[in-house]
């Protein structure tokens, strides 16, 4: 038998690795937000935000067309993930009976799971290489792959969370179940909703992987979706293993600029979904 | 709520309604079958040519057209499970602490940062890798390591910086969020109950959760590292930047090594003959059938935990 005294000291000990460990994990964001913050604003100034990339050689030059580049990818990714992640939830919440719901909700765990480069790998294959053209287009698809588990995952709990009675209630007073739901579920259903969408466009926003064969990249200014085009998150990659030190010193810049926007996001998030939970009863 | 249309369904409006929906859950289901039907099929060169033989064969050699998965493989596997066991470690004591041991204003904010950390974007793990990371290994933590344990032949032989070692710690980084915070949601379903009976009868707190709510947790707890796995196995961008990508199988951890993410990610744009683009693809299927098969256990696992703790309500 341990004598009391050591056992005391035993617990002592594993808190405080346990504090430690706690302590290490939190401080590592610290640590990588630091260097983002030190090595990126020194690279960024005005003409950083508002030009195109120079030359390798020539001074100065910035990720302007790679700011667009990532607000039209992502804004097309919405604009295709948004009506069938939510509708595809308004249904497993309301109408899911059996076999075909439960079937769709393994899948969809399976794909939020799945590696992001394989679903480039999809993209490229329905996309790209049937046109023989790399395209922001092809880019967006993906994300919007991508965006899809969680905003399904999403608003199927949103929906669900709605207080069936309020429901029962409408449809006792003869509306349709259309209008019911349009009126009266999504409106309660809505912010918990939205903080879905944030925290996917969080997610695809920094992500690369799928980018390297479906936008490409580009030098240009490129608002065409059909054309390759430059996008931020593949600037700080090709930026960082470029041999240039000038590129280096960009890719520092844009990881910043990638940074505060994904963080953004996730906090507007948040915010949204503390003040809905503080509304509730 | 079941059969609401059903009941309702004789209005023309809601019938459209659920059609809609209906076909909107249709496309989704869509959109993932034909994301593994066109993985296979883009596979089936490759398949044919080399058959089972190229998860063995160990020649990745794009010029003489003659694939071999294994380097990859073994890339791929060995730092995912540095990865695993790096945040393993760290991140189910980070757990226990922020269920049981720490006050709510300490709680509170370190459980807010691991989270956050989770949101970075994997190309700026890279980036930090490649300029951070990378040289020091190389300068300081592998030469310690040399130093003190060289004599084992997985700590031998020059440091590049880059390698299948700053892989694995990336990569842990990367999904200690992953462990933390499933581990500390599971921790947390555990019944007080079983927390009183331990104190109750003399344990301390660090005897009651190691010796009665950690094990209660076990399965949980697997789940999450499992899924950390899945993370780590799939990860590309940032794997790429530190890895050294060169195709050889070496003991040392300090050797540069490859993934199969990463050769998708180098080589896809660059590959000329249909066969090296089928290869390719091949490795994206074999990354897929990994993934599923590691979600469905983690899944599996995480169910049996949660399910546990709703009945016991």
């Amino acid at each position: 038998m341990k004598s009391y005294r050591s056992r005391r000291i035993a617990d002592a000990v594993g808190v405080t690795w346990s504090f430690l460990c706690a302590f290490l994990a939190a401080a590592v964001l610290l640590i990588i937000l630091g260097y983002i913050v030190v090595k990126g604003a020194a690279a960024i100034n005005w003409q950083f935000l508002t030009q195109l990339p120079h030359p390798v050689g020539i001074e100065g030059g910035g990720v302007a067309n790679g700011i667009v580049g990532s607000i039209i990818t992502v804004g097309i990714a919405v604009l295709i993930a948004s009506p069938i992640g939510i509708m595809t939830g308004l249904y497993l919440a309301l109408f899911s009976r059996g076999g075909f719901a439960s079937t769709v909700r393994f899948l969809s765990d399976v794909l939020s799971g799945i590696p992001s480069i394989t679903i480039g790998l999809f993209a490229y294959a329905l996309l790209v290489a049937p046109f023989k053209h790399f395209s922001a287009l092809s880019a967006s698809f993906a994300f919007a792959v991508l965006m899809l588990p969680l905003l399904v995952r999403t608003s199927e709990e949103a929906i669900r969370s709605v207080p069936r009675a309020i429901l029962e209630g409408a449809l006792a007073l003869g509306m349709t179940t259309f209008r019911s739901t349009l009126r009266i579920v999504l409106p309660v259903a809505w912010p918990s909703i939205v903080t879905g969408l944030l925290l996917a466009i969080a997610r695809v926003a920094g992500e690369t992987a799928p980018l390297l064969f479906t936008a490409f990249g580009s030098p240009f200014w490129e608002l065409n979706p059909t054309n390759p085009m430059a996008v931020l998150s593949l600037q700080v990659f090709t930026y960082a293993i470029s041999p240039y030190r000038s590129q280096n010193v960009q890719s520092w810049g844009a990881a910043l600029l990638l940074v505060v926007a994904v963080l953004a996001l996730n906090l507007l998030a948040r915010v949204l979904l503390r003040t809905r939970i503080r509304a509730a009863p | 709520m079941r059969r609401l249309g059903a009941r309702t369904g004789s209005k023309i409006v809601d019938q459209i309604f659920v059609a809609v929906l209906l076909g909107a859950a249709i496309v989704f289901l869509a959109i993932i079958l034909g994301l593994a039907a066109s993985l296979v099929k883009g596979s089936l060169p490759s398949l044919r040519t080399f058959g089972f033989a190229f998860l063995w064969t160990s020649s990745w050699n794009p010029v003489t057209s003659i694939f071999g998965a294994l380097p990859l493989i073994y890339g791929t596997v060995i730092s995912s499970l540095i990865a695993t066991v790096l945040a393993g470690v760290f991140g189910i004591f980070a757990a226990v602490f922020l269920s049981d041991f720490a006050p709510a204003f300490l709680a509170r904010p370190l459980s807010f940062m691991i989270e956050l950390l989770a949101a970075v974007p994997s190309v700026v793990f890279g980036l930090w890798g490649l300029f951070v990371l990378a040289p020091a290994m190389r300068n300081t933590i592998d030469p310690a390591l040399q130093r003190t344990l060289g004599f084992l032949p997985i700590f031998s032989g020059p440091s590049y910086g880059v390698g299948l070692l700053t892989a694995g710690v990336i990569l842990a980084l990367m999904i200690i969020p992953t462990v933390t915070a499933i581990s500390r949601d599971v921790l947390t379903t555990i019944p007080a109950d079983q927390r009183e009976a331990s104190m109750s009868l003399g344990a301390t707190k660090w005897e009651t959760m190691m010796k009665v709510v950690v094990p209660a947790a076990r399965a949980g707890i697997f789940g999450a590292i499992i899924l950390a796995l899945g993370r780590a196995l799939g990860e590309t961008i940032a794997t790429t930047m530190v890895i050294g990508n060169r195709p050889e199988i070496a003991v040392s951890l300090f050797a540069p090594s490859y993934t199969l993410a990463s050769v998708i990610a180098n080589e896809f744009t660059e590959a000329t003959s249909d066969i090296y683009l089928s290869a390719l693809i091949e490795l994206g299927l074999l990354l897929l059938i990994v993934s599923v098969v590691v979600n469905a256990l983690a899944r599996i696992l995480m169910w049996s935990v949660f399910r546990g703790a709703r009945s016991a309500r």
